[in-house]
């Protein structure tokens, strides 16, 4: 008792003190170590060889893969052309979206507690429930777009996932439907925390109303605008189950997104060792792609250097 | 604050009613897709097609029967047994290691979180590939075990985050008091770090809850043993089965929605927390 009360040196109890702690962090090292980071090295080095999958013996061809990837593989630069298409859209529009509508519902009341509720529901849903549930709207035969139509009394029927012109917009408007209400209540918790005294103080001092937005209520929106930008990116990269329940990459490899195409290039087409340097590649595009965005953010004016939200 | 009290006692300007239009428009976008499907799933496939906007006049069950005869409950099991394990120990390891991490306070907690934080920057669809060749090779393809070893190992990194992020503005007087008062490390994370922690642990177990039990990604890469795919899987292959069976199929949605709907009515303020708190900049 009294040993642990007597003054011992302060570093050496230190240093007993966080061996212990070590320990703490075993278990997830182990499991994110083994399944994780390992495999994330395995795709670099499998980048460099001829391989078709497990059971098979890789051959080293050195950076052959990256030439064919990089210089004569037109699909996989369709598919990078499909990815960063899709991403604009799904960023652009969602971004926008959820901005305009969580400025209405910053406000806690009734009604915008319930709306901001609707409007998250989908966020819960499985992708494959939400990619079948727009099947259905889709759906030329029978569909709930072609109901409404006939309804109208029309016999105007778009073509939406049937033509390589149009599919990934719809596609578009499936992944902003799942998730514009996420973004909105990341944007309205950033608004929450704006105190009201500067937007008043601005309005009091004769801004309008787009003035005192632009002036002071986004660029203190900054940390929140980012964080959506950030997040909206990187589930746009991450669709995978979308694609796969709904177009399966078609047609004419028109909804072919990356995320989609390097599972088809190993299982499928039986090339683990593409498949590897596609993805690193991949992630080499995610990595640039995540730059430039924080350099634009920073151009448009935002800070983005807090971790609000 | 003088602004919106104005507009409240003048309802009928023009904005006004304009900004009511425009948050009642999404309102339906959002509501009607998802009512619809479920609706739906009462009637047959003659009424669907002829009538997909109406209400069921002659409600049927069929469409859960011809559900039930393509297993949906046993994937229905299959991913209440994954999620049963997956979410406990992902929450346990992570929050041990954000103990650890916010604890020590030191170079080695720095190099700890950058550990971690290297699997927040890579999306699964980048490793997915490899991670499926390594698990074939370790045999634990087609297992649950797998599957919950994914599951953990995927997560781990955005749980340590938020864990870390929490723990961290704690105070470090309790954590000393603790120690003086004799409580081992195990001791003071038991009964001191984690029961204050519980906001964010409740957040974390949410977020996880609701990745892996929508997740089709990694049950996809894994399991092609139909007798263990889980509901997502499950639901997926319902692409060619019920290419002409629209009652089946949503009935089979409504079944795997259900639970996760029921909880999101009940506890809808920590859903919006946990799903948010997933929201990390990239």
């Amino acid at each position: 008792m009294s040993t642990t009360l007597a003054p011992a040196g302060p570093p050496s109890r230190k240093v007993n003190r966080n061996r212990g702690l070590t320990l703490f962090a075993v278990p997830a090292l182990v499991v994110y170590g083994v399944f994780f980071l390992f495999p994330a090295f395995q795709t670099l080095y499998y980048s460099l060889f001829n391989w078709e999958g497990p059971g098979t013996s890789p051959a080293f061809v050195d950076i052959e893969n990256y030439k064919t990837k990089l210089f004569d593989d037109t699909r996989f630069h369709e598919s990078i052309g499909v990815t960063l298409r899709f991403m604009l859209l799904v960023v652009v529009f969602q971004t926008l979206i959820s901005l305009a509508y969580s400025v209405r519902l910053v406000r806690n009341t009734k009604p915008t507690i319930f709306l901001r509720a609707l409007y998250f529901f989908p966020t819960i849903l499985s992708s494959t429930a939400v990619g079948f549930i727009w099947n259905f709207i889709y759906e030329p035969s029978g569909g709930l777009v072609t109901g409404i139509l006939d309804k109208l009394g029309t016999d105007y029927r778009p073509a939406i996932l049937a033509s390589p012109k149009t599919a990934l917009y719809f596609l578009a408007i499936v992944q902003v439907w799942f998730h514009v209400g996420q973004m909105m209540v990341i944007f309205v918790a950033g608004l929450q925390g704006i105190p009201k005294d500067y937007t008043e103080a601005a309005s009091i001092d004769g801004a309008s109303p787009w003035q005192t937005f632009r002036k002071v209520t986004w660029p203190l929106l900054g940390p929140a605008t980012s964080i959506v930008i950030a997040y909206t990116t990187l589930q746009s990269f991450r669709a995978f189950d979308l694609v796969y329940v709904m177009t399966q990459g078609g047609p004419d490899n028109s909804t072919r997104v990356l995320g989609y195409h390097i599972i088809s290039t190993a299982r499928e087409a039986s090339q683990y060792g593409e498949a590897a340097a596609e993805s690193v590649l991949f992630m080499i595009i995610i990595a640039l792609v995540t730059f430039a965005q924080r350099r634009g953010l920073r151009l448009l004016g935002a800070d983005t250097s807090g971790n609000a939200a | 604050m003088t602004q919106s009290a104005k507009s409240f006692r003048n309802p009928i300007t023009g904005r006004a009613i304009g900004e009511k239009a425009m948050l009642i428009v999404l309102a339906i976008l959002i509501a009607v897709p998802a009512l619809v499907v479920f609706l739906n799933s009462f009637k047959t496939q003659g009424q669907i097609i002829q009538s997909p906007l109406s209400l069921p006049t002659k409600p049927t069950l069929d469409g859960y029967r011809s559900a039930r005869e393509t297993n949906i409950l046993r994937a229905l099991r299959n991913s209440v047994l994954v999620v049963a394990f997956s979410v406990p120990f992902t929450v346990l390891f992570a929050s041990m290691t954000a103990f650890a991490v916010a604890r020590m306070n030191d170079w080695r907690s720095r190099v700890l979180f950058a550990f971690f934080s290297i699997g927040l920057a890579i999306p699964a669809q980048v490793i997915g590939v490899q991670q499926s060749a390594l698990f074939i090779d370790l045999k634990l393809n087609n297992s649950f075990r797998g599957l919950i070893l994914i599951n953990i190992a995927a997560t781990l990194p955005v749980s340590i985050f938020i864990l870390t992020g929490f723990m961290r503005t704690l105070p470090k007087e309790l954590f000393e008091a603790a120690t003086i008062d004799g409580a081992t490390h195990w001791r003071t994370y038991r009964s001191v770090a984690l029961p204050l922690s519980m906001p964010s642990v409740a957040a974390v177990s949410i977020f996880l809850f609701v990745m892996h039990w929508n997740d089709l990604f990694y049950p996809y890469l894994l399991i092609s043993d139909n007798a263990k795919a889980t509901l997502p899987v499950a639901i997926s292959s319902f692409r060619g089965e019920f290419s002409t069976n629209y009652p089946g199929l949503f009935a089979g949605l409504a079944i795997a929605s259900a639970p996760m709907i029921a909880a999101y009515v009940f506890a809808q303020r920590w859903f919006v927390a946990g799903l948010t708190s997933g929201a990390v900049k990239g």
